[in-house]
């Protein structure tokens, strides 16, 4: 790790409504100089909590591509390069003429149609999928990005959102829930990552998948279990079957529900937490900090 | 003429397969001496664009017709380019589809009736 770049901490969950969001809004509130990243961009909800004022709003876009059916001979070269499905291309026949056909959801914007087009017939527009937010809360510097309704496509949002990753300050990331393309996009790089389950079958089953998407990106990780008291010890057994750290256990209190439904974070009503979370950071940058 | 029948078999006592885009096998049998040939749909397990894809084979393979149970909007609309006419509502075996095919007793589509993905891991 680089002299004076600080961590940058995931927090991750396999299974959905486990709580990252909580873990994520109240450890970045318990820490000094902060930036916090909202990377769920499919439905943010960390501005919920932490009530920033957005100062900035850009859009992002992804290049598709566009046909000049005057230079387009229906080769097919974009179509069969295409690894997303996203063209169909069929060539002029008889009297009917021919017919290029891109398929927008579909496209990820990798440009190998327009390098790949013996023609040189294709040139790439702007689509716009979706917006950033740059703003404060308190002291923390708040950036979230929100898909546009009925875009399929997280990933380059994804990435638009953590070009702004700021090396000086501690970054924490709110991640999306599962473990496909949208996860791994938002923890690649991360130097810690913390998997937020609870105690249930569910959880149990989507955080072993969670820990292998983790091993395979070799991201260092330790698991937060919340609602803690419910359920049953599967995830417990689990996790030391496994080595693996269990950095919190958050009791299941109808307290943190109440705060959670109207939008305070815990930290904010109960100062233990604050001291709780303080530790836990420090707890891995003593371990996983050169 | 050559059409293509989705099935879940190889061959003409195969029951039609309803999903078009992510069938188990497409049928290419010419009506008349109901010779045909079977082809693996390489495509039945894309994440995405399984019907795109079916819908260009067609063209390529040069089908006046497909007759399925559903069609999907992306391969709706990748038929429709490629001017193939699209039968829906099949069930029942490849053979007996054909018979009602040339009885015309099979409903042309005139919309996808099926949604995204819904042919997906079924």
């Amino acid at each position: 790790m680089l002299k004076g770049k600080k961590m940058i901490i995931s927090i991750a969950s396999g299974k959905g409504g486990t709580g990252k969001t909580t873990v994520a809004v109240n450890f970045a509130l318990s820490l000094k100089d902060v930036q916090f990243l909202d990377c769920d961009v499919e439905e943010p909800n960390a501005h919920l909590f932490l009530k920033p004022i957005i100062s900035e709003e850009k859009k992002a876009y992804i290049p598709i591509p566009e046909v000049d059916e005057g230079k387009c001979n229906y080769c097919g070269q974009c179509r069969d390069v295409c690894a997303y499905n996203a063209l169909a291309v069929f060539p002029a026949k008889d009297d009917k003429k021919g017919h290029w056909l891109l398929f927008q959801n579909l496209c990820h914007g990798c440009g190998a149609c327009r390098l790949l087009c013996p023609q040189g017939a294709i040139k790439e527009v702007d689509k716009e999928i979706g917006r950033i937010g740059i703003g404060q809360s308190y002291d923390i510097q708040f950036i979230h990005g929100r898909l546009n309704i009925g875009e399929a496509m997280s990933p380059p949002l994804i990435r638009q959102v953590k070009q702004h990753i700021n090396p000086t300050k501690t970054v924490i990331i709110d991640a999306p829930p599962g473990t496909s393309c949208p996860v791994i996009t938002t923890v690649k790089g991360s130097d810690y990552c913390i998997l937020v389950t609870e105690p249930t079958p569910f959880g149990l089953n989507d955080l072993i998948l969670a820990v292998e998407v983790l091993r395979k990106l070799q991201i260092p990780f330790g698991v937060v279990i919340n609602r803690a008291d419910l359920g049953d010890s599967g995830v417990e057994k689990y996790c030391e079957r496994e080595g693996i750290p269990i950095l919190m256990r958050i009791p299941f209190s109808k307290k943190i529900a109440v705060l959670y439904s109207t939008g305070i974070p815990i930290v904010q009503e109960d100062p233990s937490y604050k001291e709780k979370f303080v530790r836990l950071f420090e707890h891995i940058c003593q371990t996983y900090k050169l | 003429m050559k059409i293509c029948v989705t099935s879940e078999g190889g061959n003409l006592d195969s029951k039609v397969d309803p999903r078009f885009g992510r069938c188990k096998y497409f049928l290419f049998v010419d009506t008349e001496t109901l010779e045909f040939e079977i082809k693996d749909n390489v495509s039945a397990n894309a994440s995405g664009g399984a019907g795109i894809q079916a819908g260009q084979l067609m063209a390529t393979v040069g089908v006046k017709a497909v007759v399925t149970g559903h069609v999907g909007p992306n391969a709706f609309q990748t038929l429709q380019a490629a001017g193939i006419d699209i039968y829906i509502g099949a069930s029942g075996t490849a053979a007996e589809t054909i018979e009602n095919f040339k009885n015309g007793k099979l409903k042309k589509a005139d919309a996808p009736d099926a949604a995204k993905k819904s042919g997906f891991n079924r």
